[in-house]
């Protein structure tokens, strides 16, 4: 996770959220201002017919943050990031952004706010069926009143950002469930705001694609590094997205933290049940448990030198990287290298395993089962430039689940 | 005690020839001048029709057709059956019939489109405005006709008037029907995205409003077209003047030709309107 997870105490807060209130019902001031704020939601319900659904919650949020919003259908999260933008008014407390208080805002003021400020995905899309994919993304810069050629422009490099170039002029009828959701997050990305809030973005996708959004999304955090309010019901996908991850259960936050620490402590049984269901293969990544090899050898040695350093590692096999950069450059087996000396073959190129395994230190364990049952020698992890990061040995796979589910269960 | 107490007597029939009095005596420029308005929208509409000369409107009908229906069969089929009305005579006041109906259907769709607007924003708009569309199209026209006569005199006007109680709720409900249901998500979207309430009527609401909207004008064309045998017993010539008159002097083959003319007529706007209708929800189904 350390790889896109930075220190966040340097960073300014982008958004502050304090002690949000929000009671669906007639009655809520007088629920408030009672005992019964502390009831339960089931003995309010029954005794004023009024739904508490967000309770006392507050959290912040810094300037490029992947903040996780995780809860149970029910829990108030898809009411709390509605709040955010005021689609749903609350009923007390202060939501701050850039250090106004969104909630003293008029409805013209408001307007601009959703205009500019903030962009937003949701769970089943909210396409416009009767627009194009270039007028759909280009629709949060027409109602800012933005010059048709300007946002046409700026809509299509929107579209070719999320990987849709291409299909401008197709409804959105024509596309996939994966292909609405890109048009739904080129809309929110089009107008580029500063908070992109996104409700179960890929809950309606089916687990390959979803897999796939979620990883094409970090990525895309990578690049612009907008600050991410992001809801989800699914435990693995906070923990695969968030910096930290906020749990919500009855409209209260439970926990909030960095997804090491939900794991490794979870503040109350809520949270523990929730996370014995997390298996550690979709928790833990190539990058937590490679290792760096004894030795590496280089693009400038010849094949004795590399059959000396295999010989002093007692190893047979070793990866080549370039001399600038550590770029991978191949896996050097001993087999081949006696092969080529003997022969006089060429060097390096006769000495490497075809296809070596390669992953990314972002990859979850269960994307390493396929590739691991398949390897004879250990994978290599490699970044995003090509640059080697390091090794995980195929032993290290299961004994890290091992271990994994046992800090699960003991903690 | 089987007779109704006449204490429970409501003189409503006085009430309403009372008022009907004040407003004759009051408001009668006031319905002068919207007669001449109207009057003057019919003749203009009237004179275009009879001036577009007879193999312009027939082509011109079967190409439209043929367009919105994709068969080069159903273009002839609707062109082949305006030669018929041509062949039996009838191409004058047919066009007149047709000028009818299509001020009909204008001043209607002006009408009724913002009220059916109004009723989808408003439930107590709504809840008002229902039996009031009942009444409209389930009271006997002549308890209208009447007081249109009184009020804009014979002719053309009172027709027009007539068939515009007849004939406007069925866009009125049908508008409201569509706004309402308009996808939450996709309104919610609009507004999350900072679009005025204006924008969202116009951007997202009236688009996905237009497959209901079309059968709703269809509807209303077709009830339009119905009344003009009505609209004809007050003055205004056209197909149905000559039905009655067929009728009423018993030349029972006469009266079959000019009753099939208004079906013709009829099959054709209907075809043509309907599958507009159905072209736009093809365009919008997601």
């Amino acid at each position: 996770m350390e790889y896109h997870n930075q220190t966040d105490q340097a960073r300014e807060i982008c958004l502050e959220v304090d002690n949000l209130w929000k009671i669906f019902g007639e009655k809520a001031d007088d629920i408030l201002n009672s005992d019964l704020r502390s009831e339960s939601k089931e003995t309010v319900l029954e005794k004023t017919g009024n739904v508490i659904a967000v309770r006392n919650v507050s959290f912040r949020v810094s300037k490029g943050e992947f903040f996780v919003i995780m809860g149970l259908s029910g829990s108030g999260k898809s009411t709390l990031i509605r709040m955010l933008l005021r689609l749903i008014d609350s009923t007390s407390g202060s939501i701050w952004v850039n250090g106004e208080d969104i909630l003293t805002y008029n409805k013209k003021r408001l307007m601009e706010f959703r205009r500019h400020t903030t962009g937003m995905v949701f769970q089943y899309f909210g396409l416009f069926p009767h627009r194009t994919v270039l007028d759909n993304v280009a629709y949060g810069l027409k109602v800012q009143g933005v010059s048709k050629e300007e946002r046409y422009d700026r809509a299509r490099e929107a579209i070719e950002t999320v990987g849709l170039k291409g299909w401008e002029d197709y409804h959105p009828s024509a596309l996939s469930g994966g292909m609405q959701q890109r048009v739904g997050i080129a809309r929110a990305l089009a107008i580029n705001p500063e908070i992109l809030l996104m409700d179960e973005p890929f809950s309606g996708l089916d687990p390959l694609i979803r897999r796939e959004m979620q990883d094409e999304l970090l990525e895309l955090q990578d690049r612009v590094q907008k600050t991410i309010i992001f809801v989800t019901h699914d435990l693995h996908e906070a923990l695969k997205l968030g910096d930290h991850i906020a749990i919500m259960r009855d409209g209260k936050i439970v926990q909030i933290g960095a997804p090491e620490d939900v794991i490794t402590a979870p503040a109350d049984d809520y949270v523990r049940e929730f996370v014995q269901d997390a298996s550690p293969a979709k928790v833990l990544t190539a990058g937590g448990i490679m290792d760096q090899p004894e030795a590496l050898l280089y693009e400038w040695q010849g094949p004795k030198a590399a059959l000396h350093t295999l010989n002093d590692i007692k190893e047979d096999y070793a990866f080549m990287v370039s001399r600038n950069r550590r770029q991978l450059l191949g896996l050097v087996t001993l087999k081949r290298l006696k092969a080529v000396i003997q022969n006089n073959g060429s060097f390096p190129e006769g000495a490497f395993e075809p296809d070596p395994p390669t992953t990314s230190p972002d990859s979850i364990l269960e994307d390493l089962f396929p590739i691991a049952a398949e390897a004879d020698y250990p994978i290599a992890v490699v970044n995003g430039d090509g640059k080697f990061m390091g090794q995980v040995q195929i032993s290290s796979i299961f004994e890290n689940m091992i271990q994994g589910r046992e800090a699960v269960t003991d903690a | 005690m089987h007779n109704f107490p006449g204490f429970l007597n409501i003189p409503l029939a006085d009430w309403v020839d009372t008022f009907m009095d004040w407003i004759l005596i009051n408001f009668s420029g006031l319905f002068d001048a919207i007669g001449h308005a109207f009057l003057m929208m019919l003749l203009n509409i009237e004179h275009f029709f009879l001036w577009v000369p007879w193999w312009v409107v027939i082509v011109s009908v079967g190409i439209i057709a043929w367009c919105v229906m994709h068969r080069w069969t159903m273009g002839i089929t609707m062109a082949l059956l305006l030669v018929l009305i041509g062949s039996f005579g009838y191409w004058e006041l047919a066009m007149m019939t047709l000028a009818l109906t299509t001020s009909a259907v204008v001043v209607s769709l002006a009408v009724g489109i913002p009220i059916g607007i109004c009723m989808a924003k408003s439930d107590v708009v709504e809840t008002t405005t229902r039996p009031i569309l009942d009444a409209m199209q389930t009271m006997p026209s002549f308890v209208y006709l009447i007081p249109a006569l009184m009020l804009f005199g014979l002719g053309k006007v009172p027709a027009l008037f007539a068939t515009l109680i007849y004939a406007v709720p069925p866009v009125i409900r049908l508008t409201n029907v569509g706004i309402r249901q308009v996808s939450r998500d996709t309104i919610e979207a609009a507004r999350a995205f900072g679009a005025s309430p204006r924008q969202i009527l116009f951007d997202v609401e009236i688009p996905l409003a237009v497959p209901s909207i079309m059968v709703g004008i269809n509807q209303t064309t077709m009830m339009a077209l119905a009344m003009v045998v009505v609209a004809s017993m007050i003055g205004a010539r056209g197909l149905g003047l000559e039905v009655l008159l067929a009728i009423n002097r018993i030349e029972v083959g006469r009266g079959v030709e000019a009753g099939l003319c208004i079906v013709f007529l009829a099959i054709i706007i209907d075809r043509i309107t309907n599958a507009l209708a159905t072209r736009q929800e093809k365009n919008l189904e997601s």
